[in-house]
């Protein structure tokens, strides 16, 4: 299926500099957050980033939504470079691409109405009188499983998913192409999870909105996402359409990854692999391959040289000297 | 399987945090509401700051120097000189009327301490908003400046700047004014800077909304709890301050019945005419200690972390 | 030291007698909306080497029936209100305070969710194991307790323990932190640890190696873990029984598998179907509960799932249901085992 391209990353790399010094700050390091990165995501669909914390996964999502700019590399939204775009262009690319933070306690503002936090991207960006954006408003809130007369309510009389289900009514206010989702279940309880991934694969279906899924529960993942990509110390190492992968990890890391998180069935034969020690640091990562030290599998090469991406099956690439 | 769990303590009606009734409602009107407080300000402060034209006895520049030095009405008094109901506080050496005096000086505390709030504050929290949410030089060069000022001796400073501009009603406001915003501008930004690392402010950003726009209306509304209770708490600073200056002469000019100046006044005949600086003195003192209460009480209340359970 | 991870083999279990009976224990707390009922009439037991989950979601009052077992339920709001916890055969709610001090610690100990409130940030945590030590062992000089540290710290899997015991807590990542609180934990040689969340805040793999060492150390031990949790991965993996809260009761209880395989409860029920699974592939909708559980100070008569269930009928409005056994010792307050399971306890409201 040859889907049309909605947002590309290329070569996208984002370092940070490490300073020392309290009057003359001088640069010591840099902190690789993330490095070479490349992907795509098509029309209406879900690629999620996975890894664990400091892989680089949250920078990325950053990049994205121009929150930081990008140390090389670009980021296209439709063949246009978001980070050199301005005007009306820009003021396009904030209805166009939109997000859902972690921490639906934090992520809406405390001393404004309901109404005024969703409509914000369409008051900012277009010229709508404030009739026709809160009739959205009412829209919207019906469509997240909410009520129209709980528009001019604060946030804080709203339950940690019902204020969830606001940040994806705001999130839809300029019918985005883009949602980034920062990890956007992660801190509700199990039963109102399902609720919201439920809802999210619902406003996909009827929004055609693709979705950049930030995440580390790999079971939320593979219900929500098409395709993965797994991130290690700033780099993906490993990326395929998600079945393909959960059935069939290739990268070590991808596997001790996947063999650590746990399934809520007693009886589960799967093997587990324990690594030794932790991720290092990404000021100084390792040279060559950035899991050599933690890997079971390591052979000399792996210290030496930066392994290259191959695709093993198609879409499905992996960046190891194993393969 | 069903146990009878002994039965430990069972909780009587709601007062559970107060042994006794009386105990727990002067505790509540002293500490949970501040009725008491607002009282006071109300009968030294407010009060008579807004009516003291009509309400007070006499005009509290006329000088009557035949009742000079009576004493207030409670006290017995000398032969030559009985006290009167006509001059409760009594009167100071020109004959002047203390209460009157005192009624006009809430005026002036009042509006020095308004204007210079208003003046110092607005000041602050703009500096503060901007130092707290741009970072980078512009926070450090507003940063610095606060520094200094917050390190000048005070009372030295403001007898340099009256003694070139010479004392008069604005120069005070004006020299309080440049005394207050620094403490504002570092509180503003400390604050901003907690606000500033929130999700909500980044989804602003997502959203397009310009850097004003974020300011105006994501960050200060988040801000007005701590300029409340800042303001609260601030006021009686200012009445102290604006009353050491005046005491020292580089406040407020003489014939105004400011309350520092009448202190100053009143200090030589402490001995033989102690209601010419205590009666002031009293109303400072209960003006500044109520405005602490108040923004003490108003802290706990609004501070949404406090106010929990 | 091997740089390589290996392929891990669990720890053998010996299971023993009961170590820690809590009968009918109510903490409720006095707040201006009202009477919360927190922890409303629990009843459970562990054994010696046992680990039994009690898992919920936020809210349901588990984390507060861990701070209930120490007695360190927030005062002066919080009071246990009846109840008994007999710790090897004595009901530790009737010992007076100051012993509870040398309870804390030494028979049952505590595992909190985020290691960095658990840690002083100013004293290193030398500093911190040798007082916590200090409290056990009266009377012993500051080397031999170092010693004593570092050997728990290695236990607990700490690296080069001599060299990280000079380390100050923000010097550590999250997982090595996690470990020192454990040591802590387990210096006292407590015959209960309670686990409260204690791997939320930590990475899967970094999570993968502290349960692993749990396991390890309650198979050198023999010390019972109550393993608080909302995440059903972590109680599939760790526990031998398993208590299910939902609004400040236990609804279901029972052997680990008998309760996975067999749910009782339409809640456990829902909450099983509602994890989505990693291991197969998804086709259709996940089933998810609607609604919100009730506010703890505004209970229904009735079930307290009642208004999420979708079995309900009026008689689970009218009153709350008694306890229901199968064979197996598994229970779950549901009118609609009755006839189907022994009834066993009358409804506790």
């Amino acid at each position: 299926m040859a889907d049309e391209i909605l947002l590309q990353a290329q070569d996208l790399t984002k370092y940070f500099p490490v300073t020392k010094g309290l009057v003359l700050q001088k640069t010591v390091g840099w902190v690789q957050a993330v490095d070479h990165v490349n992907f795509s995501i098509p029309k209406g669909k879900t690629l999620s980033l996975v890894g664990e914390s400091g892989c680089g996964k949250t920078t990325t999502a950053k990049l994205i939504l121009r929150l930081e700019q990008p140390t090389t590399g670009q980021v296209t939204l439709e063949g246009q470079d978001v980070h050199t775009i301005d005007g009306d262009e820009l003021k396009k690319y904030h209805t166009d691409v939109s997000a859902v933070f972690q921490d639906p306690w934090s992520s809406l503002s405390p001393r404004m109405r309901v109404r005024d936090i969703i409509s914000e991207a369409l008051i900012v960006n277009q010229k709508v009188t404030k009739v026709e954006a809160y009739e959205r408003v009412d829209l919207l809130l019906e469509q997240v499983g909410l009520r129209t007369q709980q528009a001019t309510l604060y946030p804080h009389e709203f339950s940690g998913g019902q204020r969830q289900r606001l940040a994806l009514a705001s999130a839809l206010v300029g019918n985005p192409k883009l949602i980034v989702l920062d990890e956007p279940v992660s801190a509700l309880d199990v039963s109102i999870q399902a609720q919201i991934m439920n809802l999210l694969k619902e406003l996909q279906d009827s929004y055609d909105v693709g979705y950049l899924l930030v995440a580390h529960n790999l079971a939320t993942v593979r219900y929500l996402a098409h395709e993965v990509a797994v991130m290690y110390l700033g780099e993906i190492v490993e990326q395929a359409e998600t079945n393909e992968l959960y059935d069939n990890t290739l990268h070590p890391y991808t596997k001790a990854l996947f063999s650590a998180a746990l399934t809520a069935n007693p009886d589960s034969q799967r093997e587990e692999i324990i690594l030794r020690g932790e991720v290092p640091s990404p000021i100084n990562p390792p040279s060559g391959c950035r899991f050599h030290q933690r890997c079971p599998y390591v052979m000399d090469v792996c210290s030496q040289e930066i392994p290259v991406r191959k695709e093993m099956a198609p879409g499905h690439f992996v960046n190891c000297h194993l393969y | 399987m069903a146990t009878e769990g002994n039965v430990l303590e069972l909780p009587k009606e709601s007062s559970w945090y107060s042994p006794s009734k009386l105990k727990h409602y002067i505790g509540v009107a002293i500490k949970d509401y501040p009725v008491l407080w607002l009282t006071i300000l109300f009968v030294v402060l407010i009060f008579p700051a807004l009516t003291a034209p009509w309400t007070a006895p006499h005009d509290p520049l006329k000088q009557e120097l035949s009742k000079r030095l009576t004493a207030p009405v409670w006290s017995t008094g000398s032969e030559d000189k009985p006290p009167s109901w006509s001059n409760i506080f009594g009167t100071d050496k020109q004959g002047r009327d203390i209460l009157s005096r005192v009624m006009h000086g809430s005026r002036i505390s009042l509006m020095v301490s308004l204007s210079a709030l208003a003046i110092g504050g607005t000041l602050g929290t703009t500096l503060g908003l901007v130092s707290g949410y741009f970072g980078g030089w512009v926070d450090h060069l507003i940063m610095r400046i606060v520094d200094v000022f917050l390190s000048l001796p005070l009372i030295l400073m403001a007898l340099v700047i009256v003694a070139v501009f010479g004392p008069s009603f604005w120069t005070a406001i004006g020299v309080i004014s440049v005394l207050l915003w620094s403490r504002y501008a570092r509180q503003i930004r400390a604050e901003v800077l907690a606000i500033k690392q929130m999700d909500f402010i980044a989804r602003a950003r997502v959203s397009g909304a310009s850097n004003t726009r974020i300011i105006i209306k994501h960050v200060f509304p988040n801000i007005t709890n701590t300029l409340i209770v800042l303001a609260t708490l601030q006021v009686g600073t200012v009445i102290l301050l604006e009353a050491t200056l005046s005491f020292l002469g580089a406040g407020i000019p003489r014939p105004n019945p400011a309350w520092g100046v009448m202190v100053a006044d009143g200090r030589d005949h402490i001995a033989s005419a102690w209601w010419i600086a205590v009666m002031p003195g009293i109303a400072i003192m209960l003006t500044v200690l109520s405005m602490n209460m108040m923004g003490d009480w108003l802290r706990d209340k609004l501070d949404p972390k406090l106010r929990q359970v | 030291m091997t740089t390589s991870s290996e392929v891990y083999k669990e720890p053998e279990k010996k299971i023993g007698n009961v170590v820690l009976e809590v009968r009918d224990l109510r903490t409720y707390l006095y707040t201006k909306w009202g009477v919360t009922k927190a922890v409303d009439g629990l009843n459970f037991e562990v054994r010696e080497g046992e680990t039994l989950g009690i898992v919920g979601e936020s809210g349901c009052g588990k984390s507060m029936t861990a701070l209930s077992m120490l007695r360190l339920a927030p005062k002066p709001a919080a009071r246990t209100v009846s109840g008994q916890i007999i710790l090897d055969g004595e009901d530790i709610l009737q010992r007076p305070e100051p012993e509870m001090r040398f309870i804390r610690g030494q028979k049952i100990s505590m595992i909190l969710q985020d290691p960095m409130t658990s840690l002083n940030p100013v004293y290193s945590i030398g500093n911190q194991m040798v007082e916590a030590l200090g409290m056990y062992y009266q009377g012993e000089d500051n080397k031999g307790l170092k010693g004593r540290a570092v050997d728990i710290l290695r236990k607990m899997g700490v690296a080069a323990p001599e060299r990280r015991i000079i380390d100050y807590p923000h010097q550590m990542s999250g997982g090595m932190k996690q470990r020192v609180v454990g040591a802590m934990a387990i210096s006292g040689t407590p015959r209960v640890l309670i686990c409260d969340e204690p791997t939320t805040a930590l990475d899967v793999t970094i999570q993968a190696q502290y349960l692993r060492l749990l396991k390890q150390v309650q198979a050198d031990t023999g010390v019972s873990i109550i393993f608080i949790t909302h995440d059903m991965g972590v109680v599939a993996k760790m526990c031998d029984r398993v208590a299910v809260m939902y609004a400040g009761k236990i609804v279901e209880q029972g052997e680990l598998r008998s309760v996975f395989n067999n749910p009782s409860h339409p809640y456990t029920k829902a909450l099983m179907a509602s994890v989505p699974s990693m291991e197969h592939a998804h086709v259709e909708k996940l089933y998810s509960i609607e609604g919100q559980p009730p506010a703890l100070f505004d209970l229904p008569v009735g079930c307290r799932f009642a208004n999420r269930c979708e079995f309900a009928d009026a008689k689970c409005l009218e009153a709350y249901p008694p306890m229901f056994q199968d064979e197996d010792g598994h229970t779950a307050d549901c009118w609609r085992l009755e006839g189907q399971w022994k009834k066993v306890a009358e409804a506790t409201t």
